[in-house]
Formats: C-alpha cells, structure tokens, sequence
C-alpha cells in the first residue's frame, strides 16, 4: 500500500508540474505583446513610447528569461498570489474567495446526488434485469448523459419557474442567509449539474453488476446460504463498485465544466460564471488563475480516489 | 463443430457429433447483435437523418437560413414557417437544417484529428519501455484535468472564437482519452505471443506496431470515435451556447438555443428544437457507439 | 440408511440453438457418512445434476422434474431462494468448486467469508464464529491461522484457497458435502494431498461425500460407489471395485482402457475412445453412446436407449448387452 501510494503522489506531482507548464505556456499563446495577458486586448500599446512599454515589461517581470517568469509565476501561485484582475481591479484570491465556496457548495450537493442516487439506480436496473425497472431506467440514463445541461435548464426554469411557478427562476442565496431561499434556488441547478453523474454511474452500476453476479464468488455465496439481500450488499455491491469509483473522477471533471453552462443559466456568481465573463471581458489573469485552479482540483480528487480505490481493493492495497 | 469438450450450463456450445451446424460468419454475428436491439436501429436511423440533412441541407432548407426578414420577427409556427421565425425573422427551420452542417463538421473534423494524434501518441507510449511512456501518460492525465468545456473555452479565447479554433480547441480536449485507451490496448498486445515472435525475427518496432498492433486496437477505437462524436457535438453546442465558435449569420444548435432563450415564455419552440436537436444527436451518437461495441467486443464494456 | 435419494431429476437450458437436455432423468442414492464418485467427461451432466440439487441452477437452466429427498423433504419443492433451501444450503448440504482462484469473493478476508457462514447459520457471535474458524483452519493445516485469518483470498496459494473452501463448507458441520472436480485446477502433488484432506475431513465430522470428478483416478482410491454418467443420464453405477474390476457398460470400459493406473503391471496400452461426446441437442432416443460404441449391436439403433439392468449385486449397466443376465463383458476380451 505504501508502495502505491507513493507511486501515486509521484505521478500525480508530475502531472501538477505538467498542469502548471500547460497553463503558463497556453496563455503565451496569445496573439501579439504578452504585456496583453496583464494588460487586456484592448489596451492601446501602440500609443505607448517604448519607454512606457520597458517600464511596464519590468513590473510585471516580462523582461526575465521565459523560464524564471515561469518559476515566479509558480512561487507565485504557492504563495497563493495569483495576480490582480484588471476588470474588477481586485486581487484573484479575494475573487475567488467569494465564488468559489458557491460553485464547491453546489458541486458537493450534486456529486453526492449523482453518487449515491446513480448506484441506487443502477443497483435496482442490475438486480430487476429485463424486469420494468430495468426498461424505464436504461433509456433514461441514455437520455441522461447525451442532454446538454443548459438546455436542460432552459426547460427546468421554463416548466418549473416560468410555467408553474414552483421555484425562483435564477439567482443564488447563502444558505446561511436564508436557508429555504437558497434551497428553493439551487434545486433546478443541481438537477443539471447532476444529471450527468446520475445517468453514466447508473450505467456503469448496472453494467459491472451484471458482470459481477455471475461470478464463481457469487455462487458460492449462494451455496452458502446467504440470503439474496446480503449477496447483493456484501459480496457483489463493494466489488461492482470497483469500476464505478473511477467514473466518479470523471463525474466531478464534467460537472465542473457543466458549472461553467449551469451558473450562466441560472445566474449563480460561481467561478464558472466568472471565468466567462473574464473571458469575454479578456481579464486573462483571472482566466489563468481559475483554469490553474480547477485543473489542480480535479487532480487532488483524482488523487483521493485512486487511493480510496487502492482501500476499496485489497488486490491492490497489499501489492 | 467444436473440437473441444463442451461444458454445458456455461456457455451454450455443446459438442456436435453427428453433423456441424453451419458457422455463423463473423459478419452476420456482427448484424445480428448490432441491430438485435431496437435502440441501435433508432439511434442508426437519427443518425442517417442527420447526415443526409447536413449533406444536403441547401437543397433541404426552404429559405435562406442566414437572411432576415423571410418572415416577421418571432412568427409562431405555421405552415409557412414549420418552427417559426427567430427574432430576425430568420427561418427557424432552416437554421435548424444548417446548424446540423456546423455540428456535423465540428464534431467529425475534431474527432478524427484528435484519434490520429491521440492513436499514435498512445501506441508510441505503449510501445515504449523508456521515459516516452511516463511522460506521455503525465501529459495525459494533465490535459485530462482541465474540463473540455474549460480547455475548448481557454483555447477558443486565446486564439479567438472562430469556428477552425473551436475544432482546434475540441481536438486538444479529446486527444486524452484515445492515447490512453491506445496506449492500453497497446500494453496488453505488446504481450501477446506473436508480436514476441515477431520481435524475435527481427522486425522493427515500426513495423510490429502498423502489422501487429494497429489492427488490434482499431476495433475499439472506432467505437471510441462514435461515442466521442456525440461528445464533441455536445461540448460545440456548448461552446456555442455561450457565444463561441461561430460567426454571427451562421447558424450552430447551441448558439440557437441560447438566442431563443430570451424569447422562451412568447416562443419557446425557439429554444426546445435546436435543443432536442442536439440532444437526439447525441443520444444516436450514444446508442450507436454502445451497439458496435457490444458487436465489435462485449469485453470492452468496462474499457469504453 | 440413506441420507439423500435423488430420483428421476432433469434439469433442461433453453438455449438459442435449441432444448439441452442437460440431465434427463438421473436418481441418486447417498447413504450416511458414505463416499460416492460421480464420473464423467465434460458436459455430461454430472456437474449440473448436483448443482440442481442445491437449487443452484440459474436461466436459462430450470430444473424440468424429479425428487431430491433429503431428511424426508423434497428439496425441489421450495423454492429456488426460499428460507428453507438457503437453510439447507452451506449448513446441511455444503459444495466446493473447481476453481479456488476464482470462487473467493477477492474484497472479503478468507477469515470472515467463513464466519459470516457460523455466525448466519449457528447464529454463532463474532467471538465464537473466529474461534471455530481459526480451529478449522488449523485443522485442515493452514499454517500461522491466527495471522492469516485477515488475508484476502489473492494472498492464498491455489491449495490454501481450496483448503479455505474445505474450512468454508465443513463450517457447519453439514450432513453432505458436494465435491465439484476440487482438485482439478491444482498441481499433482496439491491433488493427492487435498483428496487425502477431504477423505478425512469427512471422517473426522461423519459427513458423506460425494466426489465429482472426470478422473477415475481421483475417485479409484477413496469411493465406496461410483456412479458413471454420459451424456445426461447414468450409464453405469455400482461398488468401486465392482466398477474397476468388472466394469459392463462398453463407455466405462472404455474410459477405464485410456485411464493409467499405478497399481497394475506394465506394458497395458492406453486406448483413447474414438469419436466425440453427442450433442445435447435434439438427441435421438437411442443409446447416445452408440457412434462411438466398440460392441454395438444392429438393435442398438432400433431401441431406445434401454433402462438400467442389473449386472451383479447393487451393480447396474444401461446397455442392450445386459438384458439378459447372461450378457456379462470381459473388459480384456
């Protein structure tokens, strides 16, 4: 176990070392002076004297070799200081500080949900196989993960909120503010954010408990007595859930991206939110801190389930 | 027919003495299973549906999808105008038939690229038992923690939001997922006896991975590419959805939806057809991909 | 007295290409603290009949007709998971199989895969069921048992699995254990070694065992009678020495010419039986054993395939040969 959890640690530094590469050297990519990455497209360079422009390359360090901007910009980001926007003129961290606790707030509600109802869902697929439960759920989980989240938005908001009025169209409130309000606002949110994560763990459920059941270690449980309940629960749900654990690596990645749609839609000031508008207002110091930010989350939660895989199967926890 | 014992109970093969059956050819095994399901043959028929609109859409069309004012502005569906017309008095219908051309080009260019770049990276990976293999699956794994729609709305606004970049943008988010299943695949024939063999006598690496390895991993990854397309079409749809992409006049089935929107309690069939649009596209992308994979090799199922 | 009589039992799968009848009427008898052989190749039913009997049959596999009387029930008249079939099954009537590699669930300690059996049968506590499981697998010789209590199954040899699976089903201290080909994934010396700890385990908790088997050998040495099946039915059955020494179904002397034995002098030729096992499929009525049959009659292919006819004492062929009691064969003619 120590053994693959080092393993793992190592790999998944190199994979950060390589994150932080991808970001830097993306943003160098734009098109013309990278003074633009702190300055904005539309600053007018052009009219600047080129004294100007040797002053403002010194402050922002753009003067240093490539490599020792990198190794800055890293030391940087250690130290949690990620620059400053030029649309809000305010500190990255303290924008994030705001967005973010809503974005993982909403993000943690929908992974649970999408977690817990998908290997129910598909735990009663796989045991009703070919019976109704089966023949409802199968299409819908196709359904599932081939609807676009914003559109599934538009039509929760239109028959929920426009239509029948049940709940509030758009807008996010601090459940320490007002906890009903928020909960009224985040349920049509969380739907699509986890709708995904329902439907392909749904799928991935059923198709590894069909693969499970007819294993020898099954029949032996039946040989042994055992009543169908504790087969299911005991001896085929922890290792059909091998595979599944995997997919929820995937799940928490979609959902991100789909919070960067679903936060439009519904008008939720999280990061998702945030990193279109900078993109459209070209705050490219936001958009490299919040793209850094994410890749980093979903590697720390790849990390934690590749070990909790490694608890889940002794195969791997002794070897 | 079967030369060895026959269990029975197990598997259904059970020795034949007096007279062989006939043995189902590979071809026919494939049809029956692919088409045995009723979802597949729905999905395959979308899927036709969609390409012959894309193919054919000028002919299709009944007016000018990208000229305003073939109608009022926001006209209700009618026989003149079968979804009615967006805000600009478009034709809704034949935006609708042209957003499947935008959604088809995208969604087949970027997928085919990122497969060639994705296979060959994944197989030299796979291959190789120096650094290559750790430093291409590193990379791997970094690209895959930036969410698609991130990466696609990053790269399409560095370079800008025309419709090459988002192919571009796509084809960088979908390489990951062919290098690793490549690169897989690659690992486990690498082992197999005759590609040892094969080694043995003295051919290069080049020639075992085209002669040995690239027949084997292209199966799977001809599914990977139908199920793939159906994501790359989602992910333009939403690039789209949020304005990036394509140019104004054009028409993509995200940016449709997203310019009905506005107009949703008046009109909302606006929004609900490019909508649904993208969604049976996807779907049929989705079942036709899960049907050639049961066909191809039932194995893959924990794989793809 | 008997402990189990199985009579008449056919247990059919619907399958695409057609009916197999995998087990078409086989009766049984199992008497106390009795070791019986149950021969035959591959995919003649003899797995299938006793995996029937446990109610272990899963579809497209049903279970057409027959009894399996066990302490004055008929197991086939519960339900396949009713409360009283899984009271029988692992506690009265225990099976082990023939792949210990695969048939331990790898995410369960070996230690607990056996206690969860004390403790949901004997209603035994936490306690009480370790105690009798480190006991156990002391007995069947697993070495340091108290450390290995919380192994996985992966960190076992294939003979210390089987030895687990012997732990597993003498736990209860059932009336009957079923034996499904227990030694066949093993290496030779792992084989004798384990047959030898079964044949004693039995003793040792006076249970009867029956012994599944394609290897006549495997059986030779421990069976009190054999039974030999082909192709869903019982060909032959009787004492173990009846059935080495005087075999009379033209398939059992077959099997038992392209068998090798340690005990007899050398120079014996092995004889292969030509042909291949019959398709299950649309089986005509007559002998199935018939295309590869050394003694065929003409009549062979005009009768059914004929009931068992008695051959000597408690020793029965199915074959047109012994319908008078004069027809006896010499396996060495």
């Amino acid at each position: 176990m120590t053994k693959y959890i080092g393993q793992r640690l190592v790999q998944a530094l190199l994979t950060l070392i390589l994150i932080t590469l991808i970001v830097f050297f993306m943003m160098r990519l734009l098109p013309g002076d990278p003074l633009l990455i702190y300055l904005g497209q539309r600053a007018e360079l052009h009219d600047m004297t080129d004294e100007a422009l040797e002053e403002l390359r010194k402050e922002f360090g753009l003067d240093k070799p490539i490599m020792v901007q990198y190794v800055n910009w890293v030391a940087g980001a250690l130290r949690l200081d990620l620059g400053t926007s030029i649309f809000y003129r305010e500190d990255v961290g303290t924008l994030m500080k705001e967005r973010f606790p809503i974005t993982l707030y909403l993000g943690c509600i929908a992974m649970a949900v999408s977690t817990t109802a998908g290997i129910l869902i598909g735990l009663l697929a796989a045991v009703r196989r070919g019976a109704w439960p089966d023949k409802i759920i199968s299409p819908l989980t196709y359904i599932g993960v081939t609807i676009p989240a914003f559109w599934l938005g538009i039509i929760l908001i239109y028959v929920f909120a426009q239509k029948l009025g049940w709940l509030p169209v758009s807008g996010f409130t601090s459940p320490f503010k007002d906890f009903v309000q928020s909960t009224r606002q985040i349920i049509l949110p969380v739907i699509c954010l986890s709708a995904f994560g329902v439907a392909s763990t749904a799928r991935q459920m059923r198709s590894s408990m069909l693969e499970v059941l007819p294993q020898d270690y099954i029949r032996t449980a039946w040989a042994k007595g055992l009543s169908e309940r504790v087969i299911i629960i005991k001896h085929a749900l922890k290792n059909s859930l091998i595979p599944v654990i995997t997919l929820i690596g995937v799940g928490f990645r979609v959902m991100i991206g789909g919070s960067v749609l679903v936060e439009t839609v519904f008008a939720i000031p999280g990061v998702g939110r945030l990193m279109v508008s900078s993109i459209f207002s070209q705050d490219y110091v936001v958009v490299q801190a919040l793209t850094l930010v994410i890749a980093v989350l979903v590697l720390l939660i790849n990390l934690v389930i590749d070990l909790f895989y490694g608890w889940l199967d002794p195969r791997i926890r002794y070897n | 027919m079967s030369d060895g014992p026959a269990v029975i109970g197990k598997a259904a093969t059970v020795a034949n003495f007096q007279e062989a059956p006939p043995r189902i050819s590979e071809w026919k095994r494939f049809r029956r299973v692919f088409f045995g399901r009723g979802m597949v043959v729905v999905g395959s028929l979308i899927l036709l549906c969609v390409f012959l609109t894309a193919i054919f859409a000028p002919w299709l069309a009944p007016y000018d999808p990208y000229k305003p004012g073939v109608g009022n502005p926001l006209e209700k569906p009618s026989k003149r105008h079968l979804l009615g017309t967006d805000n600009l008095g478009r034709d809704q219908l034949s935006r609708l038939i042209f957003g499947a051309r935008t959604a088809i080009l995208v969604g087949f260019v970027s997928v085919i690229i990122a497969a060639v770049i994705g296979i060959t990276l994944g197989i030299a990976a796979g291959y190789s038992r120096g650094p290559a293999n750790p430093l291409i699956m590193r990379l791997m794994d970094a690209l895959m923690c930036f969410p698609n729609i991130l990466l696609a709305l990053v790269i399409a606004a560095i370079l800008g939001g025309s419709i090459v970049n988002v192919i571009v943008a796509l084809t960088v988010a979908l390489i990951p997922t062919y290098a690793r299943v490549a690169c897989g695949l690659t690992l486990s024939v690498r082992e197999y006896d005759y590609v040892l063999a094969s080694r043995l006598m003295g051919f290069g690496n080049f020639y075992i991975m085209f002669r040995h390895v690239l027949p084997n991993v292209f199966p799977p990854i001809m599914v990977l590419v139908t199920l793939q397309l159906g994501a790359a079409i989602l992910a333009e749809a939403g690039l789209s959805f949020l304005g990036i992409g394509i140019e104004p006049p054009g028409a993509a089935w995200g940016a449709m939806v997203s310019d009905g929107y506005q107009y949703m309690m008046s009109n909302p069939v606006l929004s609900l057809a490019p909508g649904l649009a993208i969604m049976l596209t996807g779907f049929a992308f989705n079942m036709v991909g899960d049907g050639l994979r049961d066909a191809v090799d039932p194995r893959l199922r924990g794989l793809l | 007295m008997a402990l189990l009589r199985v009579e008449d039992l056919k247990t059919y799968f619907q399958t695409d290409a057609g009916l197999v009848k995998a087990v078409d009427g086989v009766s049984f008898t199992v008497n106390e603290q009795e070791i019986v052989g149950v021969v035959g190749e591959s995919g003649c039913g003899k797995s299938v009949s006793w995996l029937s009997v446990m109610s272990l049959i899963n579809p497209p596999g049903k279970i057409m007709g027959g009894k399996v009387l066990f302490e004055g029930k008929n197991l086939l008249e519960y339900t396949r998971h009713s409360p009283e079939m899984r009271a029988v099954r692992g506690a009265k009537i225990s099976m082990i199989f023939q792949e210990p590699m695969t048939s331990l669930n790898p995410v369960l300690t070996v230690g607990e895969q056996v206690s969860e059996m004390l403790r949901w049968h004997l209603k035994m506590n936490d306690k009480e069921a370790k105690e009798r499981t480190l006991y156990l697998m002391n007995l069947v010789g697993i070495p340091d048992a108290k450390n290995r209590y919380d192994d996985y199954p992966h960190q076992f040899s294939g003979g210390m699995r089987q030895r687990m699976m012997i732990v597993m089903a003498m736990s209860c201290n059932p009336r009957l254990v079923i034996a499904d080909e227990p030694t066949t994934a093993l290496d030779v010396t792992t084989q004798a070694q384990l047959l030898e700890l079964l044949n004693e385990m039995v003793k040792e908790f006076q249970s009867s065992l029956v012994l599944i088997t394609h290897n006549l050998g495997v059986v030779a040495r421990y069976a009190h009678r054999i039974y030999v099946m082909y192709a869903g039915r019982v060909v032959e059955e009787g004492k173990a020495e009846d059935i080495f020494e005087r075999p009379q179904h033209p398939y059992t002397i077959g099997l038992l010419k392209c068998t090798p034995r340690l005990d007899e002098e050398e120079g014996r030729e092995l004889e292969p039986i030509t042909g291949l096992p019959p398709n299950l499929i649309n089986m005509p009525p007559t002998c199935a054993f018939l295309p590869r049959c050394k003694y065929r009659k003409e009549r062979c292919a005009e009768e059914p395939w004929p009931p068992l006819f008695p051959v000597g004492p408690d020793h029965y062929a199915r074959c047109l040969l012994h319908e008078n009691a004069e027809g006896r064969v010499n396996m060495n003619d």
